[in-house]
């Protein structure tokens, strides 16, 4: 790639990226795909590392509008088209088939075009333009039917069939089961895909529109590097060069142009700077029950002879089972009639199965200790930037107030904009370290790491009680400075931290106490993270 | 379609094909047959007569037969329980095409009872079985072939075919 630099332009300022069309042609050469045994080629990311230190959280990007995902195919379906000398709707079916690889295309093509044609499901004839024709004596093999003037459609392979099931047979593939690049020949065992053409001709006009956003699909789907942005309704798509197998060493946030912030490696939000494989743990160990299990192994005991879980709700250690009757010692776990009478002194303290009882009670309390540490203060901050965020949309209104109650211009007033929209991204990072630092074993860095940590936070925390006073108070100039200097103080705080953890990331010099390189990195099911 | 299903039906009675007959448990619907299925003389399962149970979607030829033995039957591809549920490519929704004739795909389901396809079974634990220790598997479907599949087939099966109501939502990619 060699637009290296173009991005790092884009990148300088993340909200206002526009898609430049010009760059667009770089993106069509180079990518690699799954099922092509290729080596991978550099999207520039490893090389970013090297390169782009001050950045290292940053990764480049690049966001599609639908016009711009339109265009890029048109244009390789044009380049085909003139190269080969195949009919566009043929150059079409074949790029589909070689999942937009351009280059492998015309390199299969110039060594063995008929092998070509026969995979991708275009018979060898040139093509005569798709038609509906009234033949004596046919019979629709589908529905049996062969009155005088049915219409009946054939592609290549010959399998003629009546217009209706025809079309019966592509409504049912385009609305109920979504495909549209590779409909077959409704003939059984017959694999010839129906070209654009002649979808064209058969399909009723409200469908073709769903076939064309079906085709665009999978051009988006088809490549590694893009993905659609996951906001509700958003129909634009985002490029980037991360790989799954880079996830353990980049997390790639990106933005799109409706402002919504998605790691590109798992499709969630933000979750700067946990790493992908990190957060799918914490969210599901968030969500399951291991927890529950971990409370009543802190604090239940099981009887001794019926297993039973006991809390214990009283001071007194002598323990009758509800359910068994049986008698035992909440301290040893042994039986109490061995106590004797000493029963308020525990003699039977170094037994073993006690011991082990109780280190493991210890152990698991230890941890859950630690578990709840994190955990609060990650709930804490989810829940503060949904608060922020309701904030946000009164802010608006606090902008009108002001604009009315100082004589401010709308301009001047958009500081208060810029600390909300401060307060909800640091609130999400700071959310995330803390899921991070759950994970994170201890070495010389995490101090520093901590530290990072702690400074964002008492900046968040100050900007968000001066955010918090009435409007009156803020249009006094002063606050006003004050406000946007903890503001940008804020964002200055989470880039510092985010350049800390990516670039050490990127290093590999973090510790975690879980393997970063597991199974499952990324929802994609051929995983090679 | 009832055109097409009534030539289907007049195609495999009047020339059935080997070892295939049909009946109809009821004239007036010809969305259910009954097939009595005798395998080839070279299957493991020679001498027992099978009972078949085919149910036509309401959108057939569109959509897939469903088909069940409705004998017990020992075999890699096939449910070993009342429902005798059958896994075959051809009868799987997404592979479906409406041009495919039912007379092929009864004998494909015969096929099945020559050779067996352990590469993509139902019942795994009969695949590896069939694989592994052939003269084992030979004499369990030999044994069930005694036990169930002797006589004239009853077309019970426990489970109703669903009836294809057809109109699953796969709009997940929308």
């Amino acid at each position: 790639m060699d637009s290296d630099e173009d991005f790092m332009s884009a990148v300088s300022s993340e909200d206002d990226i526009l898609p430049d069309d010009s760059e667009n042609e770089d993106m069509s050469g180079g990518e690699d795909f799954d099922d092509f045994d290729e080596p991978d080629p550099d999207l520039g990311i490893s090389k970013d590392f090297g390169q782009r230190k001050r950045v290292a959280y940053d990764i480049p990007f690049q966001v599609y509008k639908p016009a711009d995902i339109q265009k890029q195919q048109d244009e390789l379906v044009n380049e085909v088209n003139m190269i080969l000398d195949i009919p566009k709707g043929e150059a079409a079916i074949l790029l589909r088939h070689f999942r937009w690889n351009k280059e492998r295309l015309i390199e299969d093509y110039m060594d063995r075009p008929r092998q070509v044609l026969e995979a991708s499901g275009l018979a060898l004839e040139p093509a005569s333009l798709p038609k509906l024709e009234v033949l004596p004596g046919f019979m629709c093999d589908i529905c049996c039917e062969d009155g005088d003037g049915l219409e009946s459609f054939a592609i290549k392979c010959g399998h003629r069939y009546c217009v209706d099931c025809y079309r019966h047979y592509l409504a049912q593939k385009i609305k109920e089961e979504g495909e549209a690049a590779r409909i077959q020949c409704p003939s059984g065992g017959c694999n010839l895909i129906i070209d654009a053409r002649s979808l064209d001709l058969l399909v009723t006009p409200e469908l073709t529109a769903r076939y064309h956003e079906l085709l665009n699909r999978t051009y988006v789907e088809d490549k590694d590097t893009l993905k659609w942005c996951p906001a509700p309704d958003c129909p634009n798509a985002i490029e980037c060069g991360v790989k799954k197998k880079d996830l353990d060493k980049v997390v790639p946030t990106v933005s799109c142009l409706c402002e919504h912030r998605f790691c590109f490696g798992c499709i969630l939000n933000d979750h700067q700077p946990a790493p992908c494989e990190l957060v799918k743990r914490w969210l599901k160990k968030c969500a399951d029950d291991s927890e529950t299990a971990n409370w009543i192994s802190a604090n239940t005991k099981e009887c001794p002879r019926c297993g039973s879980t006991i809390e214990k709700n009283g001071g007194c250690n002598h323990m009758t089972c509800r359910k068994c009757k049986h008698e035992f010692c909440w301290m040893c776990m042994g039986l109490w009639s061995e106590h004797g009478t000493s029963w308020y002194n525990c003699n039977r303290f170094e037994e073993k199965s006690g011991l082990d009882a109780r280190d493991a009670q210890a152990k698991s309390r230890v941890s859950l200790d630690r578990y709840l540490h994190y955990y609060n203060r990650y709930a804490n901050h989810e829940q503060s930037a949904r608060l922020d965020k309701n904030l946000s949309q009164k802010t608006e209104k606090k902008m009108v107030q002001l604009q009315k109650e100082s004589g401010m211009s709308w301009i001047e007033v958009q500081y208060l904009n810029a600390a909300s929209q401060a307060l909800q991204t640091c609130r999400t990072t700071l959310m995330w370290t803390y899921a991070f630092a759950f994970y994170l074993a201890r070495n010389n860095l995490t101090e520093i790491f901590e530290d990072n940590q702690k400074d964002l936070e008492m900046a968040v925390e100050n900007l968000s009680a001066m955010f918090e006073r009435p409007v009156t108070e803020l249009a006094d100039s002063k606050l006003k400075v004050e406000l946007m200097d903890k503001t940008s103080y804020c964002n200055k705080r989470r880039i510092i931290l985010l350049e800390d953890t990516a670039q050490n990331l990127a290093d590999g010099r973090w510790t975690f106490n879980v393997e970063l390189t597991g199974s499952a990195a990324s929802s994609g099911p051929s995983n090679r993270a | 379609m009832s055109k097409r299903i009534a030539k289907e039906l007049s195609d495999c009675t009047t020339s059935p094909p080997p070892g295939i007959s049909i009946t109809l448990p009821s004239d007036s619907d010809l969305h259910k047959w009954h097939v009595t299925l005798t395998p080839s003389p070279t299957s493991i399962y020679a001498g027992g007569t099978f009972g078949l149970v085919v149910t036509l979607p309401p959108d057939f030829p569109f959509r897939a037969p469903h088909i069940v033995f409705s004998t017990r039957i020992y075999h890699p591809n096939v449910t070993n329980d009342a429902a005798g549920n059958i896994c075959l490519g051809l009868l799987k929704d997404e592979n479906w095409k409406p041009g495919s004739r039912l007379r092929g795909v009864l004998e494909a389901v015969r096929g099945l009872l020559d050779e067996p396809n352990p590469d993509d079974p139902l019942e795994p634990r009969i695949a590896d079985e069939f694989r592994r220790e052939r003269e084992v598997f030979d004499k369990n479907a030999r044994a069930h072939v005694v036990s169930y599949a002797k006589g004239k087939p009853s077309f019970v099966v426990a489970a109703p075919a669903p009836a294809a109501s057809g109109k699953e939502g796969k709009g997940g990619k929308a």
